[in-house]
């Protein structure tokens, strides 16, 4: 398998013949600054901070004072420029270096940049040449020091992040949630040796031990006994080789095992046993494996006992010993299940590799403060794990070069848990791991590059007046159909696979190619025709019982959120029929859910009105149009006439048809006007509108807006609604929550009803009590 | 031992004869031994189970042999009565006799197997019975050989019983039925060598100290050998270096636990060696050791960090990686075998100091114990081993050794043997 990715190469002399293609791997580099670098043994990781120029979609309000004339819209949509930060690191083989030193001096516009960071054994070796190419000043910073900064900042801004290795589970990568906090943890880097550090805080870390055995000592010996110069040819050999034939085994002494010791057979009692008292040959693959057993048995031991001295259970490994190297993840993990009999797992980190390079850059950061900011992954511009890998993809490998990237955006707002989660460290977004789900995985993968048609139309549909938006709406087809192969092949590329990590990947590749908004128009339209009914429906309502409007409110709620442009089958619907309303969505789900409408849904919903008016509702919307304006906001106004306080958070920037805040904004002023009882709520405060931080079709509900959560603690949140199959199914199905919590969508996908054991239209109604009332129910 | 070595026919007794003569050897046997382990009396009940019929009297015919069978060297002790009076001598089987004239009248035996004259000890009172305690070795590999002989000493005819520990005791049990007609005693190996570790210390108590350590370790002018009395030993981490390596806490003479291993051993460095140097014995490879310098192939941190890395308080000498000069094809050209084998036996002794520290903290012990074969002849691992226990615990962690190194194992199946409670 390696052959095909050593052709042609020589490794020890700079490879200059490369010709990078511009913009693809250093992209924006015409506004990079604050330059760091690792230059590890093989590999040299890049890292700058550049601005991003984009288009945002912004609605602006009309002035509604003057007499409304029928037909004007709503509000204007217009797209502007909106610049955000990036950070980019981009990893390639140290032959390539002076052609990608002389790539960046060519692209390299600012000129305030005087410095570069640099940290690695190779900073040193390399040091005179940056300087001769970039005109930068290199600055060392400690090896060590950058390590951590740099797992600190993943850990805590990478969901996802680390993962258990199982070799012959379903799926071999298995991620973490990452614990809220990330500290202390142990981590052991295996480069030439082995460092063993535990981290206590974001500035305080100690090295508590180390080991000479290490990734050095399989290299050096391994080259000494089987004349293999590569270490990627070491392990090749090592994976093939059979390790019983080098070492003396228990059973080699006892004839069987020794099991007054709980000592198996198989198990090595002296490495390389059998080379001391046979003269035999032994193979090259087979010496190559010995030696990989007996050191990462050694070094899980050692591991073991310093997690145990330390009493710590988190240990992440790193090192080029491990870097995206199945075959050492594998036996590290073995040996680390042996020696602590399962208590510690052993953790490796996705972006592994970037650490120093990431801790470099912070380092020169420093005045940026970069740590008081949320960062979030750009699927679009991240290759995502084992992109290069020879072991896993030759071919993947020979068609994106060796240059692996890692592109985070700074997002606008500090993220942090919802304050009413009832276990964070526990907390799992998402409702099916695809990576684990073969089936689920293969239906999604399709759906989505069924969807993709649709997608593309839609995002040229939406830029009438802009230029080339045909070209890039077919880029941005490219590129996630590339994405969507490519996870087809890694579905662990990116961490955990979900249907909203592919919804994610999606926006990020439209906006990647400047498709803000693409259904903008379409929520304009729809916000404009649902404000006409609004009054309508409040004036049914207000007409009913008191029985009967809940009931109603309840039909409306799930009604409204029929109007879906995520799902393929109502967006089908909807560009085929365009009056299909409001009411042919009730009547479609009276249809669906027959037996279901009086009962079960009703008795619960009910109950949430037996006990005193909630304090704080906080509501998490989904569409816009019919959904917010005919199902949320009629549903809300009762809420507030039971005296209960209303959060209403929508997403801060735009996907699919959600309605975003700005849009909400505006909606609710326009409803206001007409409604006195929301004109009030708004008036005296009683209702609000937050953003939640994401962009996202889905709810992380550990990946908040702040200030969300700030406002839920002050007003004393006791009910949750969450809306949509985004928010409510496809994620926080499972979430457990501390107060009452009502999760209701319409599935609007038959292969998910059937999953789920219903029919295309069924309706998802779940209402839990939380942790203290589920005694008394 | 080869083969061919133990061809020393004896005339051959009939079967009626031999259990005439077993007869006559236990009755002959003194009743005196009221006490029957004169200093070894506070031998602990093992979990061995006795596979044969117990003795018909308390103190077992001779000979007294007690068999460790690693998984490199074979370790036998042999109990040589010289208290033996005329009668006695008189009565002796003709077998018994040429079994004790040949292993006590030579040092060597067959091209590999060896007695270590310097470790016998003397006078030594045991079951009532004065004699001398031989201590012979030969490798594992040579166990047919050794077979064949003992059948050919017709030993099954003295003996139905023999006490063997160490793994071989399981894997070689079906070849001593059927090769000698001979019925192991199994023992578990950890329990013969806390066993024979206490007991050897307490019979030297009056003599030569059986346990030592290293004074200035560090200081390779002034390092010298100084007795130590190893009296209210526990706890103490006890360190097995064969061809892998267990580590023992021992917190008093029948409660301990083995708390991990590791199979970076006396194995792997001979192993290593043999494949590196093309070296084929234990001596040639410590003797090449010797010779060489280990830091033309390890990585020191001063190689990284052109010294001391302050940061963390590495020491510039301080190796960062084991074999890390060898990744390099010039570097592996400049290195001799001596300066390989002297690598080879740096790493595994440091990483044996390493474990062996973390056991000590994880266990909060402070006096460590080396024992095992990896360690004889082999002063330049033992004041490694003496020099990174102090250094790195910054002086809290004692490293002690013992004369008999490698054979407490096979006195402890001695001392098995000699138990009346088995």
């Amino acid at each position: 398998m390696a052959d095909c990715a050593r052709k042609g190469r020589t490794r020890d002399s700079m490879d200059k013949s490369i010709t990078l293609p511009p913009d693809e791997i250093f992209r924006n580099l015409e506004n990079a600054k604050r330059f760091a670098i690792d230059i590890g043994g093989s590999l040299t990781k890049l890292a700058y901070y550049s601005t991003v120029q984009h288009k945002v979609a912004k609605v602006r309000s009309f002035d509604h004072t003057a007499k409304e004339t029928e037909g004007d819209p709503l509000y204007e949509i217009s797209v502007q420029e909106e610049i955000t930060a990036r950070l980019h690191f981009i990893k390639f083989e140290n032959t390539y270096i002076e052609t990608c030193l002389d790539f960046i001096k060519d692209h390299l516009v600012n000129t305030e940049t005087k410095v570069i960071k640099a940290t690695g054994g190779g900073a040193y070796k390399f040091k005179e040449l940056i300087e001769k190419k970039l005109r930068l000043k290199v600055d060392k910073e400690d090896e060590m020091t950058c390590l951590i900064k740099g797992c600190n900042f993943v850990l805590r801004n990478i969901p996802h992040e680390a993962f258990v290795y199982a070799k012959h589970a379903d799926s071999e990568f298995r991620f973490q949630n990452t614990h809220p906090d990330i500290f202390p943890y142990l981590l052991i880097n295996i480069g030439s040796g082995v460092s063993i550090v535990k981290v206590e805080s974001e500035d305080k870390f100690e090295r508590i031990g180390g080991s000479s055995i290490g990734g050095g000592t399989f290299w050096g010996l391994g080259a000494l006994l089987t004349k293999t110069k590569r270490f990627d040819e070491l392990l090749q050999l090592a994976s093939r080789g059979q390790h019983s034939s080098v070492d003396m085994l228990v059973k080699d002494i006892y004839g069987g095992a020794y099991s007054s010791l709980g000592l198996t057979g198989d198990l090595i009692a002296s490495s390389f046993g059998k080379s001391a008292t046979t003269d035999k040959e032994f193979s090259k693959e087979d010496m190559a494996k010995s030696l990989l057993h007996m050191i990462s048995n050694d070094i899980g031991q050692l591991a073991c006992l310093y997690a145990r001295l330390h009493n710590l259970s988190r240990v992440y490994f790193g090192g080029f010993f491990i870097r995206g190297h199945p075959v050492t993840m594998h036996t590290i993990t073995y040996s680390i299940n042996f020696f602590t009999k399962g208590e510690v797992q052993a953790l490796f980190l996705r972006h592994e590799g970037y650490l120093g390079a990431i801790g470099a850059f912070l380092k020169g950061a420093e005045e940026d403060n970069p740590n008081q900011y949320s960062w979030g992954e750009n699927y679009a511009g991240s290759s995502g794990l084992m992109s290069v890998s020879p072991d896993l993809n030759p071919m993947q490998r020979a068609r994106s070069g060796t240059f692996d990237m890692l592109e985070m955006d700074r997002l606008e707002r500090q993220l942090v848990n919802l304050p009413l989660l009832q276990d964070p460290s526990s907390y799992v977004p998402d409702t099916v791991d695809l990576t684990e789900d073969a089936l689920a995985r293969e239906y999604w993968l399709s759906c989505f590059e069924d969807a993709l048609d649709g997608v593309v139309k839609r995002a040229v549909a939406s830029q009438p007046d802009l230029p080339q938006a045909a070209e890039r709406a077919e880029k941005f087809r490219q590129k996630y159909l590339h994405k969507l192969q490519t996870l087809r092949h890694q579905p662990f590329a990116y961490g955990s696979l979900t249907v909203r990590s592919l919804l994610d990947t999606r926006e990020h590749c439209l906006n990647e190619f400047n498709f803000p908004d693409p259904y903008s128009k379409v929520k304009q339209k729809e916000n404009d025709v649902a404000l006409k009914y609004f009054q309508k429906v409040v004036m049914s309502l207000e007409k009913l019982s008191w029985e009967q409007r809940q009931f109603a409110l309840v039909k409306g709620l799930l009604a409204g959120n029929v109007f879906d442009w995520g799902a393929k089958a109502i967006s089908d619907v909807l560009e085929s029929d365009p009056e299909f309303g409001f009411e042919e969505a009730k009547r479609q789900l009276q249809g669906k859910n027959k037996n279901l409408t009086t009962t079960r849904y009703f008795c619960s919903f009910t109950f949430i009105y037996l006990g005193p008016p909630h304090k704080c509702a906080l509501f998490f919307v989904d569409n816009s149009g019919i959904d917010i304006i005919l199902g949320v906001f009629p549903f809300v106004r009762e809420l507030l006439c039971r005296g209960t306080e209303v959060v209403l958070a929508s997403n801060s920037g735009p996907a699919l048809n959600d309605v975003t805040n700005s849009e909400l904004q505006i909606l609710t002023e326009r409803i206001a006007a007409m409604d006195s009882v929301i004109q009030t709520a708004l008036k005296e405060d009683k209702l609000t509108l937050v953003q939640s931080g994401s962009s996202s079709p889905c709810l992380d509900l550990s990946r908040l807006d702040k200030a969300l959560a700030t406002v839920v603690l002050e007003r004393h949140t006791d009910l949750v609604v969450i809306e949509g199959m985004g928010r409510a199914i496809h994620t926080n199905y499972y979430a457990m929550l501390n107060c009452e919590s009502l999760k209701l969508a319409v599935i609007k996908n038959s292969w998910l009803a059937e999953r789920l054991g219903g029919k295309i239209f069924s309706v998802v109604f779940k209402y839990e009590v939380g942790r203290w009332w589920s005694v008394t129910l | 031992m080869k083969q061919k070595d133990y061809h020393c026919e004896n005339g051959g007794a009939t079967k009626t004869e031999l259990e005439e003569a077993r007869e006559r050897e236990a009755t002959a046997s003194p009743a005196s031994g009221s006490s029957m382990m004169t200093s070894a009396g506070r031998a602990s009940s093992s979990n061995a189970r006795r596979t044969a019929e117990p003795p018909v009297k308390s103190r077992p015919p001779f000979p007294w042999f007690g068999l460790d069978i690693g998984g490199t060297l074979v370790k036998l002790v042999y109990f040589e009565p010289k208290d033996i009076t005329a009668e006695e001598e008189q009565e002796e089987v003709e077998n018994l006799k040429s079994i004790r004239k040949y292993l006590t009248s030579n040092v060597a035996y067959g091209s590999t197997g060896i007695r270590d004259v310097h470790l016998e000890l003397k006078e030594l009172t045991l079951c009532g019975r004065t004699g001398n305690l031989h201590f012979i070795r030969f490798p594992t590999q040579d166990m047919h050989a050794f077979l064949q002989m003992v059948r050919q000493k017709h030993f099954s005819s003295l003996h139905t019983t023999l006490c063997a520990t160490g793994g071989g005791a399981y894997k070689f049990e079906p070849d001593f039925r059927m090769m000698a007609n001979l019925q192991l005693l199994k023992l578990d190996e950890l329990d013969c060598l806390v066993r024979g570790i206490l007991y050897i210390d307490s019979v030297k108590s009056n003599g030569p100290s059986e346990c030592y350590y290293f004074e200035n370790p560090s200081d390779p002018e002034h390092c010298i050998q100084k007795p130590y009395r190893l009296e209210n030993p526990y706890p103490l981490l006890l360190v097995n270096i064969g061809s892998g390596v267990s580590i023992l806490a021992v917190y008093s003479e029948d409660n301990y636990r083995r708390v991990t291993g590791t199979s970076l051993g006396g194995g792997t460095f001979l192993g290593l060696c043999c494949l590196l140097t093309g070296c084929s014995t234990f001596e040639e490879a410590l003797d090449m050791a010797s010779r060489g310098e280990s830091t033309r192939v390890d990585k020191l941190v001063r190689d990284i960090y052109g010294g001391d890395y302050e940061r963390f308080g590495l020491p510039g000498w301080a190796v960062a990686s084991s074999f890390g000069n060898m990744m390099c094809k010039a570097k592996q050209e400049s290195v001799s075998k001596e300066d390989l084998a002297r690598a080879t036996l740096v790493t595994i002794t440091n990483n044996i100091g390493s474990i062996t520290r973390m056991c000590a903290l994880n266990e909060n012990i402070e006096r460590v114990v080396f024992v095992g074969n990896f360690l004889r002849v082999n002063t330049l691992s033992m004041k490694l081993l003496a020099y990174a226990m102090e250094y790195w615990s910054k002086g809290q962690l004692k490293a002690l050794f013992l004369q008999h190194e490698g054979y407490f194992g096979a006195v402890g199946a001695l001392l098995e043997l000699l138990n009346p409670s088995t």
